[in-house]
């Protein structure tokens, strides 16, 4: 079997033999419910994380129309500040978050040869309290209002003085629960990449996803932790008259919240831009026919940024006014850490070289991802320059900036992985030319509405605003900025059309449509429920390479390293 | 009201050696950042051209890395990065307050309140709102604290920009080589009404800038129509436990809203959000809500002869 599915003509499968989900015992849709399954937790996770994207699109989309000419009053004020807040509340905690972890939960046992995670019902629970925590969050919308003060939530403005409504009580409620759901899914990934690892699979020979989430799963274990914990000071504040961070009364401090909440969240930018890297890292060599270029470099500097995205936290608060010594010391951290991502982008860009880049959609969003997410590397490592920091911060400048990471970024990878492995989720390839259509877009759509605003920033637009005067420029680039938006809507419902044509028509991929290399193409697709029957032989980073090439396997091709 | 915001306030037309400095900074970055960019996407889109699949069959040569163009790739960065950071560091030193001026700079406190800003000049016992008079050629000293949530002063084309949070004061220091006016806004959000809380900064030649100030030290005009003493009747009665106005005979010192002295040599009211006429101001009276929803100043109903009185005392020259 092993030697079939590494060959490059893939096994056909009548659609009806197909099992979705796979192996149900025959619970029907209640299966579901009960699972510990990874692979169904994992589809729990995206089915959730992609309804939620609707939501935060919609919410995006309101945004753009609010803001499309000066001074409109589509929506109010208070309806513009609490969609802004929970367009970024959805779409970091419910949407980037739970898909990288649900594509983890199928894929980390299965790229390790396991037969589940660690812990399943822990898993299981972990799904569920995250789902709790989002419903939670939209349940405020029966009290008439939802949290409003931005996805930072910035004390003194987030506490009842200034905040009264419960909106911001159920924020903080559903926050601290969908934390407790992700430490219990992080938790699971790394036990399950120390212990559960095949036979022969050393942490060499790891594929670079599963680095990527271990160093995620890390990540997250130290980051949410301390944001849980703020969280709880805050209630306090608001419920209990606590005075964490209320400026006047004894003792509190409104900075101490920015801390605590950075201290978290920069650690979480890694936690949504390194599974992507891991994503990008198995993709283009696959579709370039080549191993990745400097596999220990790629991984090494994954360590590192997750050590340095620790100490970096204050560039997010370079305007509070901490003075020029601690800002430095952040700024250098700060600066210190594009090393690193910039060894990534070289190691992608060089395992292309000299490759056979079949262009097919994973490529076409990989390659993107890697353009775009320079751009918003650079303009990171401008932020970091503190003096540009001090003007450009809380412009759209910035605006532009985190959506070049998080969507040019982050949400091109999970796009290009989604396209990679939705053959393996469900047996059937997405369709390919709407896959372009989606690709391009997309592309257009993306940097249409995201690139005028590095303009905006620069001529002094402040963020978060829910209107603008008629200033020179500003009508016209927000106007090209929505219209942007509303393609990449077009993009976005394409795709959504994609997974739903292709999950029922789509062509029959068989184990490993790709001719890819690591071993959750060694089972068929879906896998079954206990995931393999045998597993090959792990002697290298890419055992089914090594298996359909026996006479150039990696053992052998390692030693002519360096030579082109 | 498009005429009060016909003029661009952006980060890369300096106008104070401040934010010169921080503009030529930019600019040294984004040239870095061009090149970088336009080498990988080229190289990326290059292989794509070159090496694209043509159904040649076979696999391309097997290359797993190679560690000298590993360190390479890592040095060099770090290099340009150091000494970007060196950069950095002078220039954060050059556009923060001096620690040892030469003559002490002008002294202004800048009190951020839900949604505008109380401008202060200490030695001069002048208060005015969101439209701050500097003059030009010298620096400014901003001493900055909210009296509620953060916010942040920001004017592009006169420095850097600096949070305003309670309890906290931060020093901020502006300057404008030309007379003229700078737009700025609140950076940090800071509720609903964010939007409006607009800055303007009028730099004035030295001897137009302290005419200004001695006109301002003076108290409110007294009122000589009868409508502006109906006004300032109802000023007194009402609009007090909030408002001051010099001059009025109410006690003083009350910033829960701003300080409503020489409101008529002001060019906008409420922050920025309309543009100071006696018509605008009657609209705005009427139904502040209607006008800047959310902001803390409720519709009082005031009747037409009221507002007509108000109108008056307030616009009064």
């Amino acid at each position: 079997m092993t030697q079939k599915s590494a060959a490059a003509t893939p096994e056909h499968v009548a659609p009806q033999e197909l099992p979705f989900p796979p192996l149900n015992r025959g619970w029907g849709w209640l299966a579901w419910f009960s699972t510990t399954d990874h692979k169904k937790i994992g589809i729990l996770y995206i089915v959730t994380s992609l309804f939620f994207f609707g939501v935060g699109g919609i919410e995006a989309l309101l945004i753009r129309i609010q803001l499309a000419a000066p001074n409109a009053r589509v929506l109010t004020p208070a309806e513009y500040n609490a969609i802004f807040t929970m367009h970024g509340t959805t779409m970091i905690f419910l949407v980037v978050m739970p898909i990288l972890i649900g594509l983890a939960n199928f894929l980390v046992p299965l790229m390790v040869g396991a037969r589940d995670v660690a812990f399943p019902r822990l898993n299981a629970l972990g799904y569920w309290v995250f789902l709790l925590g989002g419903i939670v969050i939209y349940l405020a919308l029966f009290t008439g209002s939802l949290a409003n003060a931005g996805w930072f939530s910035y004390a003194p403005l987030s506490e009842y003085a200034f905040s009264s409504r419960p909106g911001m009580d159920y924020w903080i409620v559903g926050l601290i629960e969908t934390g407790v759901g992700t430490i219990g899914a992080a938790v699971n990934l790394i036990v399950t990449t120390v212990r559960y690892r095949a036979p022969g699979m050393t942490w060499r020979r790891m594929p670079l996803f599963v680095w990527m989430m271990f160093i995620t799963s890390l990540l997250i274990l130290f980051a949410l932790t301390p944001l849980n914990a703020g969280l709880i000071m805050l209630l306090g504040d608001r419920i209990l008259h606590m005075h964490f961070f209320r400026a006047n009364a004894s003792g509190g401090s409104a900075i101490l919240w920015q801390h605590i909440f950075w201290f978290f969240g920069h650690p979480e930018v890694y936690i949504m831009a390194l599974p992507a890297f891991g994503i990008i890292s198995e993709v283009i060599p696959v579709f370039s026919r080549k191993p990745i270029f400097g596999y220990n470099f790629v991984a090494g500097s994954g360590v590192a940024i997750g050590l340095l995205s620790f100490a970096v936290w204050v560039h997010h608060m370079f305007a509070v006014g901490l003075g020029v010594p601690l800002n430095a010391a952040f700024s250098g951290a700060s600066m210190l850490i594009a090393v690193p991502t910039g060894v990534k982008i070289f190691n992608w860009s060089t395992t292309m070289f000299q490759g056979r880049i079949r262009l097919k959609t994973p490529l076409l969003f990989a390659a993107a991802f890697i353009i775009q997410f320079v751009i918003g590397g650079i303009t990171g490592i401008m932020f970091a320059v503190v003096p540009i920091d001090w003007q450009l911060t809380d412009s759209y400048f910035v605006v532009a900036h985190f959506h070049y990471v998080l969507f040019g970024g982050t949400m091109f990878a999970l796009w290009a992985g989604v396209y990679y492995w939705f053959p393996k989720f469900t047996g059937r390839l997405l369709h390919e030319r709407l896959g372009k259509w989606h690709f391009w877009l997309a592309v257009i759509g993306f940097n249409m509405t995201f690139f005028v605003q590095h303009i905006l920033g620069l001529i002094g637009m402040a963020r978060r605003t829910y209107t603008y005067p008629n200033l020179p420029g500003y009508f016209a680039l927000n106007l090209i900025s929505t219209i942007g938006a509303f393609i990449l809507a077009v993009s976005v419902l394409l795709f959504l059309w994609n997974l739903v044509w292709s999950f029922r028509k789509g062509e029959i991929a068989g184990d490993n449509p790709w001719d890819a290399w690591t071993l959750e193409w060694a089972t068929t697709s879906p896998p079954p429920e206990h995931n393999f029957v045998r597993l090959p032989p792990v002697n290298s980073a890419r055992p089914l390479f090594d298996l359909a090439h026996p006479e150039m396997a990696d053992g052998i091709s390692k030693r002519t390293e360096g030579h082109a | 009201m498009d005429s009060l915001y016909s003029k661009a306030n952006s980060v890369l037309s300096p106008a104070s050696p401040y934010a010169h400095n921080i503009a030529h900074l930019f600019w040294v970055t984004f040239w870095i950042s061009v090149v970088v960019l336009v080498f990988v996407s080229a190289f990326v889109i290059f292989n794509i051209v070159r090496y694209r699949d043509r159904n040649q069959g076979g696999l391309p040569p097997q290359i797993h890395g190679n560690t000298a163009v590993e360190v390479t790739w890592t040095v060099v960065p770090f290099v340009i990065l150091a000494v970007l950071f060196i950069m950095t560091v002078q220039s954060m030193e050059a556009v923060s307050p001096p620690k040892h001026p030469k003559t002490p700079p002008i002294q202004v406190d800048v009190i951020a309140h839900q949604w505008w800003w109380e401008f202060r000049y200490p030695d001069n016992k002048v208060v005015t709102a969101n439209e701050l008079h500097i003059p030009t050629g010298q620096s400014i000293e901003l001493t900055l604290t909210s009296d509620d949530v953060i916010h942040d002063f920001w004017v592009p084309e006169l420095g850097r920009k600096m949070d305003a949070v309670p309890a906290h004061p931060n020093k901020l220091v502006i300057q404008a080589d030309r007379p003229g006016v700078y737009l700025g806004t609140c950076a940090e959000y800071c509720g609903a009404e964010h939007a409006w809380m607009r800055i303007r900064v009028y730099a004035q030649k030295p001897s137009d800038f302290q005419t200004w100030l001695a006109g301002q030290a003076q108290p409110h005009p007294a009122p000589t129509k009868i409508q502006q003493i109906v006004g300032m009747g109802f000023f007194t009665s009402a609009c007090s436990s909030c408002h001051n106005i010099t001059g009025s005979g109410t006690p003083g010192a009350q910033d829960v809203g701003p300080d409503l002295t020489h409101l008529a040599d002001r060019e906008t009211l409420a922050a920025g959000v309309l543009p100071n006429t006696p018509k605008d101001l009657r609209k705005w009276l009427e139904d502040p809500q209607a006008i800047k929803p959310g902001v803390h100043m409720p519709n009082l109903h005031l009747t037409s002869q009221q507002l007509d009185g108000l109108v008056a005392y307030l616009e009064e020259k």
